[in-house]
Formats: structure tokens, sequence, C-alpha cells
């Protein structure tokens, strides 16, 4: 029982923030702080009428799509390889493949910023954010993806290989269709990951910033701020229903395989 | 005998795991067959060598004359029943069972036609539109049988078909395989772990040992001239006992520990003629316990009840007979005026010399 | 070698599926990380970049007490998110993984890592809003009486830094315990009861050391990327919350001076590797030794 009331308590720390935004995004007052004022659907109006808001989000959705496509494509890769098949230095070679989940975002960065700027002289863009922001989504969806094709009997695939398909309809066929979920999935959680990126953009984003970066801008300026909590808001309720069409692709995936559910991502 | 599948020197290696060791092997059309042996003797490998799932490192594969060798997979007269049974989880199960006729060029109806044909031949006919994931282990495999006969392939390959299904289920799936194989004609190559379903269902079994064939005979040959005491104790209960070899004229005398003097005919020593130390094996049914009362016209030997497992319709006695370490199993069918003994009791036991099987080692 | 033949086809197979990620991973991370390290042996001069390799920048971080004091108070706030961070999630995960029931299991743990996925910056940036003078946390405290003035001990300094990491390394540290947790046969901690344990006893003989794995794992997970963030502190950690990633940004973005950056970010992961090296060792040598207590080694 008190077990339950100290859960109970975690899950409001974990959403104190994400529900807070709401409440300030429809404030009636330019302070961020209580008492509330009243209600106002004129900070989602400001947000209209910034111009370079609306760039930063083009920006970053272009960001968020290629890198998404990138590393779910790379992902499906090693995810097919680790579960599949046996070769030389596997346990290296998928090691250094998922370091930068556990390797600190500003390292990546920097060491982009180096080789990119210093040593390569090559001018930022969004392709070195792309390129940087596929290193840390490989991970994730390698993970996912691992979920779905460890799931798979691999007498399936042979099975379609006996009944008369070539290799690659077999693929197609078979493991496709039951690893699709979890592609999706992968999709989608690095689109979201790779849209809300801050710190690796911050140091290589050339002159059009995105999002994030605009929004730490914005940051500064208090007379911003509840535009920003409008923002936010929409960016959560975004957030929240592509996670939710991930999870529902990746039960759909578990279903499909005739499996139990057995956890959440990661 | 026309040999539909003829297998010539066939070696494997899995690094330096040497799989398969010039394994030789005919089988003829329309045959039950079956690879018989313990996990990792090398049988599931062999069948995935005729499936043209491995290759192999040296040999030749020949299938109804054709050299198999780079045919992959697919494009082989054979289809296979795989273990987990290999359901297509997201299709349906007349998808699944015309997941082969994809590529036939039949008209949609045929192929429906063909469908429902197979499904009933196994039994499943109003399960078509059922999703594949929601059937049961019997039902999976009545699916997997019917996807790969739909495609009449000239041999059926059975991998260990029958280890997932609980026994009563699979007593009844030996008899109605052997049911449908005879009804289609087609080779059937089935590979199993347990001597009693290869026996059951089979016309031939190849016992395989460590990648090598040890013996390979119908099912009868198989139990009563067992080519080695590995193969003797592998396909039912064999007791051993020590034994002295001559040979006199056409038989082979034999002096053996517990039992005595025998004459064995040289068909009792099937892997030819023994001379000096060696084994006699001999089945538990073959010696029997003589109760109050009772002659027999075979010979007769004493020793003492050890242990005994009452099964209902038999009882097994483990009896050490006089002069001898390690005891003999005996199985007595317990007839209605039949006592049974108990531990330590003196047994008197008969058997028949025509019975034992002579072994050099 | 015939052989050799079966081995090459599957691992070849593979190694050629494992390729474009691996050089991807290669290109972009093992050849830049390398970069660094050659980059942090040469000198920046404003505009001019001096290849000569030379010790000047492991020197300047050794001398000037600047970097000796924000290493080492990064290392404390890293350590002490890690510790509140994995002593907050264990009950979490022990909760969802012994409390919940199974169907029920997967909503938690989405519910749980659904806060993880919004927006980083303004998340951060909302604790501010809670946290500060007249944010909502005093406000309520005062609306309510609790207190009669605003606190100032819970913004701007490196309590904030914590809390607000706590928060958003959450999902990092429960998923891997809640891993760990699942992974225990519950029919363990009923053979421990059968034996005579106590609930209490049962949960330090069993439960905890099966999950130990996953402790570590929650630990040098959260730990490591917190030495790389330079958002929480900026936004939260007043002047004496500012830590090592801070410095490297600025060297890097404004002073210009890339190769002290590289080496000051050198010199962040060997510190914080080799502090996450010794707390598994630690912690291995402690469990070996409350098992030999026990009398079970």
């Amino acid at each position: 029982m008190t077990l339950r009331i100290y859960a109970i308590a975690y899950m409001i720390f974990l959403y104190a923030p994400v529900l807070l935004l709401p409440v300030f995004a429809f404030n009636d007052s330019p302070v961020i702080a209580f008492p509330l004022k009243g209600f106002t659907w004129g900070w989602f109006n400001d947000l209209a009428g910034i111009g370079a808001l609306h760039d930063a989000v083009k920006n970053s959705l272009w960001i968020a799509c290629m890198s998404a496509i990138i590393a779910t494509g790379l992902g499906i890769c090693a995810a097919r390889a680790a579960t599949r098949f046996e070769f030389p230095a596997k346990r290296g070679i998928m090691g250094l493949i998922m370091i930068p989940l556990v390797l600190p975002e500003i390292i990546v960065a920097v060491s982009l910023l180096v080789v990119l700027v210093q040593i390569l002289n090559l001018p930022l863009s969004n392709w070195t954010i792309i390129a940087a922001h596929v290193l840390i989504c490989m991970p994730f969806s390698i993970a996912i993806l691992n979920g779905a094709f460890s799931n798979l009997d691999n007498s399936l695939e042979e099975a379609a290989l006996d009944l008369g398909e070539s290799r690659f309809a077999a693929f197609r066929l078979v493991t496709l269709p039951l690893v699709m979920p979890g592609i999706i999935s992968s999709l989608l959680i690095s689109f979201t990951i790779s849209l809300d990126e801050f710190i690796i953009a911050f140091f290589l984003s050339g002159s059009e910033p995105t999002m994030p970066v605009y929004i730490w801008g914005l940051l500064r300026f208090p007379q911003r701020l509840p535009a920003v909590m409008a923002l936010g808001t929409i960016l959560v309720i975004l957030s929240i229903v592509l996670l939710v069409i991930a999870e529902y692709f990746r039960r759909r995936g578990l279903k499909r395989a005739g499996l139990k559910d057995t956890g959440g991502f990661l | 005998m026309t040999a539909l599948i003829s297998l010539t020197g066939i070696n494997k290696y899995y690094g330096d795991y040497h799989a398969l060791r010039d394994v030789d092997l005919e089988i003829a059309e329309g045959e039950f067959f079956s690879l018989l042996g313990p996990s990792g003797c090398g049988k599931t490998t062999l069948l995935r060598t005729i499936a043209g799932f491995e290759d192999v490192t040296d040999g030749v594969v020949l299938i109804d004359g054709a050299d198999m060798a780079g045919v992959a997979a697919n494009l082989r007269p054979t289809n296979m029943v795989f273990q987990s049974y290999a359901i297509f989880p997201h299709l349906t199960v007349a998808q699944n069972v015309g997941f082969g006729l994809r590529k036939s060029g039949m008209s949609r109806s045929d192929k429906a036609q063909a469908v429902q044909d197979a499904l009933e031949m196994v039994g499943l006919g109003g399960f078509g539109a059922r999703a594949a994931h929601a059937l049961s282990g019997g039902q999976r495999q009545r699916v997997a049988l019917a996807r790969a006969l739909i495609l009449k392939p000239k041999v059926l390959l059975l991998d260990e078909p029958l280890s997932a299904l609980d026994k009563k289920l699979r007593e009844q799936m030996q008899t109605e395989l052997r049911r449908l194989q005879r009804q289609v004609g087609i080779t059937f190559i089935l590979v199993t772990h347990d001597q009693e379903e290869a026996l059951i269902m089979s016309d031939r079994v190849a016992v395989m040992f460590e990648g090598r064939i040890a013996q390979l005979a119908d099912p009868q040959t198989l139990y009563r001239r067992p080519l080695t005491r590995q193969v003797g104790d592998f396909i039912g209960v064999m007791n051993f006992l020590p034994a002295q070899f001559k040979p006199v004229g056409d038989l082979i005398t034999a002096d053996i520990a517990g039992l005595g003097q025998a004459e064995l005919a040289s068909e009792q020593c099937p892997a030819g003629p023994v001379t000096g130390g060696g084994a006699v094996g001999i089945r538990p049914e073959i010696l029997s316990i003589l109760f109050q009362g009772e002659t027999t016209s075979q010979r007769e030997t004493v020793g003492q009840v050890i242990e005994r497992a009452y099964y209902g319709d038999m009882t097994y006695y483990d009896v050490r007979l006089d002069d001898v370490d390690a005891p003999v199993t005996i199985s007595m069918k317990n007839l209605i005026d039949r006592p049974v003994l108990e531990r330590d009791d003196r047994a008197r036991v008969s058997w028949d010399p025509r019975a034992l099987v002579g072994f050099s080692d | 070698m015939a052989f050799g033949r079966y081995k090459n086809s599957e691992a070849a197979r593979g190694l050629t599926l494992v390729s474009p990620p691996f050089f991807y991973a290669i290109t972009l991370l093992a050849a830049p990380l390398a970069a660094v390290i050659m980059f942090s042996f040469w000198t920046q001069d404003f505009l001019t970049l001096d290849r000569t390799p030379t010790l000047e920048n492991y020197r300047t971080i050794m001398t000037e007490p600047l970097y000796g004091t924000l290493l080492l108070r990064s290392l404390y706030i890293a350590s002490a998110v890690m510790a509140v961070t994995v002593a907050l999630a264990f009950p979490i995960a022990y909760f969802v993984s012994f409390h919940v029931p199974a169907h029920r299991k997967s909503l938690w743990l989405f519910l749980i890592t659904i806060p993880f996925w919004t927006s980083y910056l303004i998340r951060v940036f909302l604790w501010k809003v809670i946290l500060g003078y007249n944010g909502v946390l005093n406000s309520s405290l005062l609306g309510t009486g609790l207190i009669g003035e605003p606190l100032t001990f819970i913004l701007y300094n490196p309590n904030a830094v914590v809390l607000t990491l706590a928060h958003a390394f959450a999902p990092f540290a429960i998923l891997p315990i809640f891993v760990s947790l699942e992974k225990i046969d519950r029919s363990l901690l009923e053979a421990a009861r059968d034996l005579g344990e106590s609930r209490a006893q049962t949960f330090f003989s069993i439960t905890l050391p099966l999950a130990m794995p996953g402790i570590l794992a929650a630990m040098v997970i959260v730990l490591i990327p917190t030495i790389g963030d330079y958002v929480t502190p900026r936004l939260v950690g007043g002047p004496n919350g500012l830590m090592i990633a801070n410095l490297i940004q600025t060297l890097f973005l404004k002073l210009n001076n890339a190769p002290l950056g590289a080496a000051l970010a050198i010199v962040a992961m060997i510190s914080v590797a080799t502090w996450c090296i010794t707390f598994i060792v630690i912690a291995k040598i402690l469990m070996w030794l409350t098992n030999k207590a026990r009398g079970l080694t």
C-alpha cells in the first residue's frame, strides 16, 4: 500500500512539468507564475505570427524525417545481422554501434564539430545535424528492431524458401510484414528523438536553427515565455500522439507474431 | 528398389565439429523412412542437407537422379514440416496452406479448391479462415502438413514433428501420419529421437550416432538383431551379459556369465562372427520368471529380485543372476493367476538361446 | 578448406548486413573520437591552429584550479544524480514488476516513458518555473501556510540540478532495474519463504542481489550522460551549479579554443569512466563480502 502511494507520488513528480505546460499556455498573463489570471488562446495566436519559428519547425521536421529514415534503415541492417547471423567480432561491432546510448551527447557533438569544422573545414548545415542524429537514434532503433527480429522464428523464412520462394521474396512476404510494426515504431521514436534533440543541434546547426535551438533563444526573452509554453503544449501533444501510435504498432507486432507482451520500448 | 534419394559420401563440418561422417544412404520411392538418434547425432543436419538448408562439405546428394549441388531449397522437389511448424503467424490458415501455390500459375478458384482439399485431407475442413496464431499445437501440425503436401513434393521431410505434442495426441498423430503417407504415396523422411515412434511408423530406420549411420534396417531387424551394443541399448531395453565366444563349425559357442553355455547361429552375430571376449544381448521379454510349479522346455537359471516396478499390464523386475554383478531387466505380462514377486525373492529364470545376440565389444 | 564454406556464407552474410551501420559508426563516431584525441594535443591562439603536438592543454587543465573545481563538482553532482535517480527509481520498478498485474505492466512502463520523450528544453525550463522564488512550489507552500517566506535553497544551486536531472533520467534508471526484477523467477522467492526467511530477509537475500546487475546498469546509464549535460546546469544551476559541460561548450562555441575544449572533454570522459569502474568494482566487492558473510561463497 505504501508502495502504491509512493508510485502515485512519483508519477506526479514525473508528470508535474508536462501538466504545468498547458496551464501556463492558456494563462492570460505574460508572467509564468501563480496565481493564474484567466483563460486565453492568445499565446497560440502569437505562435502563428513568428516567421522565424516556422522556418525552425520546418527545418526540424526535415531533419527528424531524414534522421528517422536513415537511422531505421541502418538499424534494420544491424538488428537483422545481430539476431540472425553469427559473425566475427559481433560483440565489438554491435558495441560500437550501440555506444551513443551511453555516450554523453556533448562528446558526440564535440567530436563531429572538430572533424567537420576544424579538420575538414566543411560548413555546418542541416546535414551535419542529421549525421549526428542518425548516430544517436540508431541504438534506439536497433533496440526496438532487435525485439521485432528476435521474436521471429528462423524456420519461418526457411519454410517460405522450402515452399518455393526466393530468399528476397521470403524476406518480403514473411519477415517484413512481421517486423513492419517494429519498423514503424522505430521510425516514430527516432523522429521524436531527433525533433527534440538540443545539445548536439546547438553545436552543429548552421545558419538555420532547429526548433529546440530556436526555443533556447526564446528562453532568454521573458515576454516570449508564454508563447514557448504554448509551443511546448503543442509539442507534448504531438509527442504523445506519435508515441501512442508507436506503442500501438509495437503491440500489434507482438500480437501478430502471437507473442505475449513483456514490456515497453528501450 | 529404385532409389529416389541417394546420398553418397556425405561429410559435413561446422568449424572443427564433424557433424556428418561418410553417410551413404538410399531411400526408395514411397518409403516411410526414419532418421533416429539422440540429440546432436546429426539426424536433423542430414535432413536439412536433403532439404537444401545446409551445404554438404563433401559428398553427393541425388534426388530422383538429379544432383542437388548448388540447388537452393526453394528449387528442390522437397517440402518440410518444421519442428516449430513455422506457421506464418500473420496469415490465415488458408493463406498458410496456399502459400506455396503463389507461383503455380493456377487460377484463383483452382487454388482455393486445392487448399480446401488439402485441409480436408488433414481433417481441418472448416478452418481456412482462422488466424494462424489462434491454433492449438495439434492443429498447427496439421496445417504444416497440409501446407507441405499441397505442393505434391517427391519427398516430405518431417523434423521431429510430434515432439511438441502431448503423449495421447502424439500417439494419435503417429497412426494418422502413417495413414496419410499410404494415402498420398509420397516418400516421407522423419527425424525423431523417439525409438518407439521410429519403430511404429517406419518401413526402414537409420540409427545415427555422432554423425554416422550405425545401422540401417527395417524395425524388426533393428530390434531383434542390432549391429552394435549401442544400437541395442538405444532401441528399447537390452540386457548385456559378459561372454566368451568360440567358433565351432557354422555355429558359435558362447560361455555366458549367469546363463551358462549356449550355441549361437551365425545370424545371431549380425556384425559378423565373434571370437574371444564380448557380450551377449538379451531383451527383457525373452527372459521370463518361472513361478511355482511351472516348468520350461527352454534353458533355466536362478537369481534374486532386487527391484520391481509394477506397470499395470506389465511388471518389470531387476534380477541379479547368481554369479553376475549387474542385474538384468525382465518384463512379465501380468496374467490373472500370476503372482507378483517382491524384493529379495528368489526367482527361477528361463531363457531362449535363439534370441541372444552376440557382440564383440 | 571445405568446411570454411559454411562458416563463410553465414559470417559473410552477417558481416555484409552489419557493414553499413558499422561503417557509419566508424566514420561518424570512432574516427571523430580519434580526431578529438589528436586535436587535444594541438593548441589554438585566436584564429590560428598550431598543430605541433604538445601537452599544453592538459597542463592548463591540471594547473588552473577552475577546471579541477568544475570537474570535481560535475562528478559530485553526477554521482548525486545517480544516487537520487536510482534510489527513487528502484521502488517504482519494484512496484511495477511485483505489484502491477501482468496485463497492466506495459501500460505503466509506457506512462513512465512518456514524459521522457517530451520536449527536453521546455521540461527543464519548467523546473525553473516550479522551483523559482515565485514558483509553483513556493506559491503553493505559502498558500497553505506551511512556510512563512519563499524557499531559496531549491533553485540556482546544485540541488536543483540534481532534482531536474533525476527527473530527466528517470526512465533510464527504471527500465534496467525493471528488466532485472522481471527476470527473477518468482518461485525463488517462494522457496526462500518456504525455507524460513521472512519477507524482508527474502528481499535482501534474493531480490536485491538478483536485481544488482540492473541497478548497476541503471547507475552507469545515468552517471555517464549526466556529465555531458549543459542545459540543466545553465537553466537551474545558478553560478555554483555549473558543470564541466558548460565549460566545454563555452570553449568550443564562445572562446573559440577547440583544442582546450577537446582536452577537457577527454579528461571529463576519462574521469567519469574511471569513477564508473571504481564504483562497479566496489559494488562487486561488497556483494562478494555479503555473500561471504552469509557463508554462500
